[in-house]
């Protein structure tokens, strides 16, 4: 093992500031700041709670703006997929499905419901976990010989 | 007007969620990735991401759950089931092979859609249509369960 690029304060910087919209949205509105399920509720909406989704939404994408037009240049400025077009589309797909059926993503399971000591949540959080090692591990290691 | 402050609020919380994230660098599918390379070139800042995160609310949660209710809402909907089931361990395999394959989670794709890259699109619109899938097929598998236990009361009876 070899440790590469590791930024902990600007990874810890940015950690604490998504804590702070998570711990704002519940104190505010009373919702659980979990993106897949915030989104999921826009795909598949329900009466009277969409509104509020499509501004939070919109509010994660104009962050992503905001951070470019002030980083001009610095940290990330560009995005690079790391696997081509057919395996972007199986794990589009596996994303949305995943999150669907486990109700929730790193943000919805990892950082609220780990936050509110949920059993569901660790378990879900420690499964997406391990399988994203795995499945690094097997296309790394195994597929492309160590690449 | 509260429904214009509620939805304010959405917005402010959802700009400071994608500028975090973007801060955090977990914008970068690469670097997901290396920290999930734990055998290979390993880099460790995602766990800092969500100690950070989680770290803020941990402290915060309890604290703002005593309150009773929230400042612009009636209740608090926060997921009252806590029991660990079947599709919490399929679903978080699913999503964990597909965010290890691409090094993107819901939350990072959709602020990536700020680049306006064919590839964030691609995964974006795949992510829709999973999303719509399971949702229509866990809809039907719901009632059909539903039917299944009908039928079963009707021939008891």
């Amino acid at each position: 093992m070899e440790i590469i690029n590791f930024t902990p304060l600007s990874a810890t910087l940015g950690g604490a500031l998504i804590g702070l919209s998570a711990a704002f949205l519940l104190l505010v509105k009373g919702r659980v700041a979990g993106i897949s399920g915030i989104f999921g509720g826009i795909v598949y909406p329900e009466k009277g709670d969409v509104s509020w989704r499509i501004l939070f939404i919109a509010g994660l994408i104009i962050g992503g703006f905001i951070y470019q037009w002030l980083g001009a240049g610095a940290g990330v400025d560009h995005i690079e997929a790391v696997v081509g077009t057919p395996w972007l589309i199986a794990a589009g797909l596996l994303v949305g499905v995943g999150t669907t059926i486990g109700t929730g993503c790193t943000s919805g399971h990892g950082i609220c419901g780990l936050a509110r000591r949920s059993p569901r949540s660790l378990v879900a959080t420690v499964t997406f976990m391990a399988t994203a090692f795995v499945t690094v591990y097997i296309v790394r290691h195994l597929f492309t010989g160590g690449a | 007007m509260s429904n214009a402050k509620s939805l304010s609020a959405a917005l402010f919380a959802g700009i400071l969620f994608g500028f975090g994230l973007s801060v955090a660098q977990m914008i970068d599918p690469a670097k997901v990735v290396n920290f999930l390379d734990i055998f290979g070139s390993w880099d460790p800042s995602l766990a800092f991401v969500m100690g950070g995160g989680l770290l803020v609310n941990a402290i915060a949660t309890p604290l703002i759950l005593k309150r009773g209710r929230p400042i612009l809402a009636e209740f608090f909907r926060v997921p009252a089931k806590s029991q660990v089931d079947r599709r919490i361990v399929i679903g978080g395999v699913l999503f964990g092979a597909g965010w290890g394959l691409a090094g993107y989670c819901p939350g990072p794709m959709i602020t990536s859609l700020s680049f306006v890259d064919g590839s964030i699109l691609t995964i974006f619109t795949a992510y829709v249509v999973g999303t719509l899938g399971a949702k229509f097929g866990l809809a039907k598998y719901e009632d059909y369960k539903h039917q299944k236990h009908q039928a079963n009361e009707a021939c008891v009876g």
